[in-house]
């Protein structure tokens, strides 16, 4: 292996480098700088050196209802892929005995995924609907008198299509870390007088941190940039951070957008590197 | 633990997992169900009958959106997508078993790209393409969108299989006079050949299923999944489910090919078992 030339190393990394020097890192730069651009209605670039974008952004009070409300989500959202994952890779990794049958749940788990994301989506409508199966179950069993009507178009639907979209990208690092862990240990708690409930308590939640810490970055990553779901689900009336600025882009109003962005980002930046103090990527492979 | 009686804990989880891939499935089969309205059939239930006649209107011109287009061109951006995504994360994991100038910045670029907000990084690309006065197409911008989402994820992936690949088989196909190319073409491609084919899989379906990085990047020719967001407010009938149904199974004749072939690879592995001292085929 340390025979070959170095050169070779470099030649194989090159691709992969220009490809995210080109489209990530100058498009990234790119928001930094155009977010202090000015801009007019047929003119979307000026170059300039302002500040008002951001003096937009933090002064409006829809901003914060924004970032509130995007914060909420994401918090709800991780809560319940966190517990339902966990509890689902747990029940994979030790109660289901061959290999043969973890990878037949598995693929189970995954074949949904196969769907397009917006007709995924779009399926809730005639479930959650005001005539929807389970207004017309609820209403025909005598559970409620009137159909409800906070079941779609409304936060819960929203929170309903994330945790449908998103608790495999839970299930799958868990379930990974799971895997790892060496079997003799939990013989050992249960040969020390652990309960059940103490083994996973002292032993697999510790063990099972880093696709815990992966899986959390991957879900509060993907529920702060939302705008799809939100845009399918939330009807019109609500409004997340990726849904603004997707508002915003799509009146071509490319600064403010950009100033957004990079809150958005910079928020994004410490939650996760908050969660990366758990987990090293890399060693978890 | 793998023996005797289930404990009750057992039948609580499975209990658990069952209500999940219920709540998984549900939506899915109301739009395969729904799809076969009647011709008089809407949106929600009741059926209104029961009909092929929303799977032959795909067919016929639509007065909202362009169905076909987008997803030819959906396809053929998966395509180039899947290809580029596999040569690319190939050459790059072969790359990182080795430590190289810049490895470490360039790793955390990758992984930056991963959980960076989507519309973020498809806002910088469109307005880089914006700025420089480059028109944004599908398969210029929009597949550079794609692959800041796809490569990580291949990336990823051969970080995975190269730590638990064996550097003797290459040690010895050196000593036994191979250039690096023979080794790599003859040793260490047929060995990772079945993990490629998932990097291809994934490829494919994220770029497919890609929605918010196409979104600002893609110009004015839409992609199936932007094309079909759009119609959702317009459309008014089945004729979205029907759409759904026949993406679903395509999807599944796609991912069937490839498990197919993933499995007959291991099969005439296990039939051939090892070719040592059969010299080169």
């Amino acid at each position: 292996m340390d025979r070959s030339r170095p050169w070779i190393t470099y030649l194989q990394a090159t691709p992969l480098s220009l490809v995210f020097l080109v489209f990530f890192v100058v498009p990234i730069a790119m928001v930094v700088v155009v977010s202090f651009f000015d801009y007019q209605a047929y003119d979307i670039l000026i170059p300039d050196f302002t500040f008002v974008n951001y003096e937009d952004v933090f002064t409006a009070n829809v901003t914060y209802q924004t970032y509130w409300i995007t914060l909420k989500f994401c918090l709800t959202v991780w809560a319940i892929t966190l517990a339902l994952g966990f509890t689902i890779a747990y029940f994979l990794a030790f109660h289901v005995r061959t290999v043969t049958m973890q990878i037949v749940l598995f693929l189970l788990c995954t074949i949904p995924f196969w769907t397009s994301i917006v007709i995924r989506m779009i399926a809730w409508i005639p479930l959650l609907g005001r005539n929807g199966l389970i207004n017309n179950a609820l209403v025909g069993t005598g559970i409620v008198h009137e159909p409800l009507e906070w079941l779609l178009f409304s936060e819960f639907a929203v929170i309903v299509g994330y945790v449908h979209l998103y608790t495999l990208f839970m299930i799958v690092p868990i379930f990974n870390s799971m895997m790892r862990i060496d079997r003799r240990l939990l013989e050992a708690a249960v040969d020390g007088g652990a309960t059940g409930w103490q083994t996973v308590r002292h032993v697999i939640i510790p063990l099972s941190k880093p696709g815990i810490a992966i899986g959390s970055i991957f879900v509060i990553a993907m529920v702060m940039g939302d705008f799809v779901t939100v845009n399918v689900l939330g009807g019109g009336q609500i409004a997340s951070i990726g849904k603004m600025i997707a508002t915003e882009l799509s009146y071509l109003q490319f600064p403010p957008a950009a100033a957004s962005a990079m809150v958005l980002m910079g928020l994004v930046i410490v939650l996760i590197a908050l969660l990366m103090r758990f987990a090293d990527v890399r060693k978890e492979l | 633990m793998h023996h005797g009686a289930r404990p009750r804990s057992f039948y609580v989880l499975a209990s658990v997992f069952a209500i999940f891939v219920v709540f998984l499935y549900g939506p899915m089969l109301t739009v395969i169900l729904l799809a076969f309205q009647g011709p008089d059939g809407g949106l929600t239930f009741p059926m209104n009958g029961v009909s092929l006649h929303w799977f032959a209107d795909i067919f016929q011109p639509q007065s909202i959106g362009d169905i076909w287009g987008s997803f030819s061109r959906s396809i053929w951006l998966g395509l180039m997508v899947m290809v580029l995504t596999v040569v690319i994360a190939f050459a790059a994991g072969l790359a990182f078993r080795r430590r190289f100038k810049g490895s470490g910045v360039l790793f955390y670029i990758v992984i930056a790209s991963l959980i960076m907000p989507s519309i973020v990084v498809s806002l910088g690309i469109g307005s880089m393409f914006e700025f420089l006065g480059i028109p944004r197409t599908w398969w210029s911008s929009g597949l550079g969108a794609h692959l800041t989402w796809t490569l990580p994820f291949g990336l990823l992936i051969m970080f995975a299989v190269f730590n638990r690949f064996d550097p003797a088989y290459e040690e010895a196909a050196r000593d036994l006079g191979a250039s690096g190319w023979q080794t790599i073409r003859y040793v260490v491609l047929p060995i990772v050949a079945p993990s490629l084919v998932g990097v291809a899989l994934f490829g494919f379906t994220l770029s497919y299923d890609e929605i918010s990085r196409t979104s600002q990047s893609v110009g004015p020719l839409n992609t199936l999944p932007l094309e079909l967001q759009a119609m959702q407010t317009n459309v008014t009938t089945p004729v979205i489910y029907a759409l759904g149904a026949y993406t679903t199974a395509l999807s599944l004749i796609v991912i069937g090919i490839c498990l197919s072939l993933v499995a007959m690879v291991r099969r005439r592995r296990r039939k051939h078992g090892s070719d040592a001292g059969m010299g080169m085929v």
